[in-house]
């Protein structure tokens, strides 16, 4: 058995251990539903109430969605500012610190007093919370562009949009994906706080309603949905990641490819 | 001793490259540094001329302003007569580091100048897969790197990145083609393997190469003429033809001749040397 293949293993017996230990604890300490439903009637519940929660599933994913590309496009154009020289990267790098820090949760009932409730504020929250990972990193890997390739480019007489094209965002990709994969979870993270503080739909709002009457299981069925749609989307950017960068892991199977 | 600027002997008609009483200074108002004092330079067209001397001497400085990288600050540089910057030309450059492209295959690394410098780059789309494709395919084979095409930099070795460094330089049929120590960071052996091949690409190509080198061996090897220069300013002291015939051999670099020539040429640099400590 290889190494690798080990190793997937593990973590896989890992995760199912967690759950049984759970189960275990939980009929073991005959700990109410109240306080922690075991997982199997959390399951019990995500299907029984199947039907309820999936237009709530479809419309979070779709903010986060929407938020996210809003993200990403923004992200990417103000990081190429940014990161373009050294000089922008010096002047604006504070502000967007400063942007940056600002817990977002603050700004969701200021959006919610522009644009009233529903699915505008979502998207604005995941769009700014995943905005700022992805200008961070795309002005980093823009700006610490080794001088070298460029003066490789500037024997050739190439213009500022062909360094930019062929050697400044080819070598900022592996610190784009990598703040993609960071940015996708704070998206979701985003749209569930919004959801949460003003929406009458989404899983955040769900969760919200079954909270306050008690009805924890499906709660943690909420939870379940959105750890589902989070990991999802973290495989399936790590996925792309690691067919376009995987040079910068020095991968012998994108070699191949 | 042959003195300075002893290609005054040549005609101008001759000269590709020409440096006239060109300086150059590092920047401004009160903290300025001269990094080249006057300078004069022709090299004819298709000569092969090396710039040995001290580190700092402005030896790079001088592929700088030639490429048009720089602009100097007094005097002028022309080349193929008109002045440097004034009219688009292929300039080839390899560098000390490879300076590869990672994310790229050593194919698509060399086929970069095609993508960019014209007259390649107008049929670029529609060539790249067949006469470009053929035309890397067939430089790699003459540096040994038949086969590598579709590795990855990082799988080579440092000489083969060399070589691959050495091929997109000269992809695009430069005229000029600037060799700022490319064989510096290579162990001995393969760096004579490397000259061996620098050799052959140039006696099959005929660019007019400049070529800065700390490497004396290296200088007397591989170029008609060798340049020495003194730091600080940079100046060229001496302007020595190497008289040997091609293709050359690493043996000839033995011989006592060849010993003294590049025995003399070290006592030049030398003795230039003081005026950098006295600075």
């Amino acid at each position: 058995m290889n190494p690798q293949l080990r190793r997937r293993i593990a973590s896989a017996v890992l995760i199912v251990a967690f759950f049984v230990l759970w189960e275990v604890l939980c009929r073991g300490f005959n700990i109410s539903d109240i306080v922690l439903p075991k997982p199997s009637q959390i399951i019990v519940t995500l299907i029984q109430r199947f039907p309820q929660l999936w237009p709530h599933t479809l419309q979070t994913l779709y903010t986060t969605l929407v938020g996210f590309g809003f993200g990403i496009l923004i992200g990417v154009l103000v990081g190429m500012l940014v990161g373009s020289s050294r000089l922008a990267y010096d002047v604006a790098y504070p502000l967007l610190i400063c942007f940056a820090s600002i817990p977002k949760v603050a700004v969701v009932p200021i959006f919610v007093l522009w644009f009233g409730a529903g699915s505008v504020p979502a998207i604005l929250t995941a769009m700014i919370m995943s905005m700022f990972p992805i200008v961070v990193n795309v002005a980093t890997g823009l700006a610490t562009t080794e001088p070298e390739l460029e003066d490789v480019m500037k024997c050739l007489r190439a213009s500022k949009l062909e360094i930019l094209w062929n050697i400044g965002l080819p070598r900022a990709m592996p610190y784009f994906f990598a703040s993609l994969k960071v940015a996708v979870t704070l998206a979701f993270v985003g749209v569930v706080i919004s959801e949460t503080v003003a929406s009458n739909r989404g899983i955040g709002n769900v969760m919200m309603i079954a909270s306050s009457s008690f009805d924890v299981p499906l709660v943690f069925a909420g939870l379940v949905i959105l750890a589902v749609m989070g990991v999802s989307l973290y495989v399936i950017f790590s996925f792309i990641e690691s067919r376009v960068t995987g040079w910068a892991m020095r991968k012998d199977e994108f070699a191949m490819g | 001793m042959t003195q300075a600027v002893a290609p005054e002997k040549l005609s101008s008609a001759e000269a590709f490259v020409e440096l006239q009483n060109v300086t150059l200074t590092y920047g401004r108002g009160k903290k300025t540094v001269p990094a080249l004092g006057k300078t004069n330079l022709r090299i004819a067209k298709g000569d092969f001329v090396a710039l040995v001397g001290p580190s700092g001497c402005g030896k790079s400085t001088i592929l700088k302003l030639v490429t048009g990288l720089i602009n100097a600050t007094s005097g002028f540089v022309f080349v193929a007569g008109r002045e440097v910057g004034a009219e688009p030309m292929r300039v080839g450059m390899a560098f000390q580091n490879p300076t590869l492209l990672p994310w790229l295959t050593i194919r698509k690394n060399v086929m970069l100048p095609l993508k960019i410098v014209p007259p390649f780059r107008h049929d670029y789309r529609r060539k790249r897969k067949t006469e470009y494709l053929d035309r890397v395919d067939a430089l790699l084979k003459q540096v040994g790197l038949d086969g590598f095409g579709d590795k990855y930099p990082w799988q080579l070795s440092g000489g083969m990145m060399q070589r691959a460094s050495l091929c997109r330089a000269l992809i695009h049929d430069p005229q000029l083609l600037m060799l700022d120590e490319p064989f510096g960071a290579l162990d001995q052996f393969t760096r004579e393997e490397l000259w061996a091949i620098m050799q052959d690409l140039w006696l099959t190509l005929k660019p007019t190469v400049l070529l800065v080198t700390h490497d004396l061996k290296e200088a007397g090897y591989l170029a008609n003429r060798i340049c020495v220069m003194r730091s600080r300013p940079g100046q060229i002291i001496d302007d020595t033809v190497v008289p040997y015939a091609r293709p050359r051999t690493i043996d000839m670099a033995y011989t006592p001749e060849f010993v003294s020539m590049t025995q003399r040429l070290r006592e030049l640099i030398v003795s230039a040397r003081p005026a950098k400590e006295a600075a």
